[in-house]
């Protein structure tokens, strides 16, 4: 019996890192532009679209599939920042997120026109099937352990070049205060494109581990949206570390829950996420 | 040099801005050359620190020519005019609370211009700014922040500097502090264009000084040679 609950805690602690994994991307664009992308989860699943042409046409292997993707996620966030988003953030909240809902149901309806409504998957291979004993009958998936470690490798990797290098402190300083970088000649409009393609490169890293975790369909976006929000919004707004907290907390909650009833186990992580919200509305890390 | 030796470093030619229909300088031409302290007066509302705006590139709209060093930079972007040498001290400093001193200097090399000016220059005009370099800016007195935000312009190695009120809200003893190094600066070679409240301290640092009233130039020459009475008109308008 403690087997059992130890496992699903350790389950819920994996799934927390996917959940990161989900957020952080989010929780850049809060914390240093200041506005979210409603169009967040339907871009982790556009690039799980984009692993799966390379991976099942070209036959490249997932985690070479997900490197190759990195420079044009960079790319796509730089631009999407540069030449569209960029034209309504600072004038009106409310522009932003029509202009990201808007995307948001391109991106659905475009992957439905070109991939149909069928859920897909990517072969993680040997990865996805390897698991880890560690006695007392507690085991757990190599593939979990992965990603679980990735979500901290990136957590650290991000807090690394925010607080020690140059981009960073460029970064902080337009979060901090937009107009006075603008006065002293540090172009905030180039900061936020580079942002946002820093962004987009943690959205690939993202869609390459949900994409063999679990399945996706075109309709897949807002969810992981949703989960990303709620981390954040745990973790404390534009918190690194927090959003991993918060990843961790809705993931052992909805493996606790699903271990009392699986029909619990979205629920409790959303109930959770309310009574978090009720009691430390300014999250559990909070930054501002 | 021989060709652009008539001509001052910044020269500001005719020039008028707008805020939407409302022109809020008007026909304006200023100044300033190489190691020159050049002064605006002017009251609340006459247009000074919307004229240093158009220096530096962020005012809307402007009409007329800025030429700095032989370059018309209207249209530039401040990120180029920074880039090229001029530089603002904003008025209310403006700096990175949640930045540490030394990553708030740093930003304005970054931003600046190439040249000898570097952190031990800095350092020694605020030596207090070593001993706080790991602290966060937000954390420092007024006076500090506004030595950081002196220091964070210096680094960008400005042929010409822009002080807007860069004694509002300090105490008189750290304004006098302040002010004891306008001349060394101009002694490298910087212009130096100041915006001031304190019509006193700014006449007394300043080699030359224009007054600006309701967005013109309404009095203009050396200090030592015009009595304070006549700019007391000129500046009210009288």
């Amino acid at each position: 019996m403690v087997a059992v609950w130890a496992n699903q805690l350790l389950q819920g602690v994996m799934l927390g890192g996917l959940y990161t994994l989900f957020a952080i991307g989010l929780s850049l664009t809060a914390g240093v532009m200041r506005f979210v992308n409603i169009a967040h989860g339907d871009f982790i699943v556009m690039i799980c679209y984009a692993l799966l042409l390379l991976t099942s046409l070209l036959g490249i292997n997932p985690v070479l599939a997900t490197l190759i993707v990195l420079p044009f996620a960079f790319l796509v966030g730089f631009v999407l920042q540069r030449f569209l988003l960029q034209r309504v953030v600072g004038e009106n909240v409310l522009l932003v997120i029509l202009v990201t809902f808007a995307l948001s149901i391109i991106i659905e309806n475009g992957l439905l026109e070109g991939f149909g409504a069928d859920p897909q998957k990517i072969s993680g291979g040997w990865m996805e099937t390897a698991t880890v004993a560690l006695g007392h009958g507690i085991n757990v998936g190599l593939f979990q352990i992965v990603t679980f470690v990735a979500a901290v490798v990136l957590v650290a990797g991000l807090d690394l070049l925010l607080y020690r290098t140059g981009i960073g402190a460029k970064i902080r300083a337009v979060s901090d205060d937009v107009n006075a970088a603008n006065l002293i000649g540090l172009s905030s409009v180039r900061i936020y494109a580079v942002a946002m393609g820093i962004t987009f490169v943690t959205i690939a890293i993202a869609a390459g581990f949900v994409s063999i975790w679990t399945n996706f369909d075109p309709a897949a976006g807002p969810i992981r949206l949703l989960i990303a929000f709620e981390v954040i919004v745990m973790g404390g707004l534009g918190s690194l570390w927090g959003s991993l907290a918060g990843g961790i907390v809705l993931g052992v909650a909805q493996a606790i829950g699903g271990q009392f009833d699986i029909a619990w186990q979205i629920m409790a992580g959303h109930i959770v996420f309310l009574i978090v919200l009720a009691l430390r509305p300014q999250g559990l890390f909070p930054k501002y | 040099m021989a060709t652009t030796a008539a001509k001052p470093l910044l020269a500001v030619e005719g020039v008028s801005v707008f805020y939407d229909k409302f022109r809020a300088i008007d026909h304006v031409d200023i100044a300033v050359g190489s190691g020159e302290i050049v002064s605006i007066i002017g009251a609340n509302g006459a247009g000074k620190s919307t004229l240093l705006k158009a220096i530096i590139g962020q005012a809307d709209r402007v009409e007329g020519t800025i030429s700095y060093d032989g370059n018309n930079i209207v249209d530039r972007s401040t990120e180029a005019i920074v880039a090229s040498g001029i530089m603002l001290v904003p008025e209310g400093r403006r700096l990175f609370p949640s930045l540490t001193v030394e990553e708030n200097l740093r930003l304005g090399r970054d931003v600046g211009r190439k040249g000898e000016i570097g952190f031990a220059d800095v350092w020694r005009l605020f030596p207090i700014l070593q001993e706080r370099r790991r602290q966060k800016a937000g954390s420092l007195s007024g006076g500090q922040q506004q030595m950081v935000a002196l220091g964070r312009a210096l680094l960008a190695n400005p042929r010409i500097l822009l002080c807007d009120e860069i004694s509002l809200g300090l105490a008189p003893l750290v304004v006098n502090e302040l002010y004891t190094l306008i001349p060394q600066i101009k002694n490298r070679g910087i212009g130096i264009l100041i915006v001031e409240q304190d019509i006193e301290r700014s006449l007394t640092v300043a080699d030359r000084f224009y007054c600006l009233l309701e967005g013109k130039v309404s009095l203009a020459g050396r200090p030592a040679e015009v009595s304070r009475d006549l700019v007391m008109k000129h500046y009210f308008g009288l």
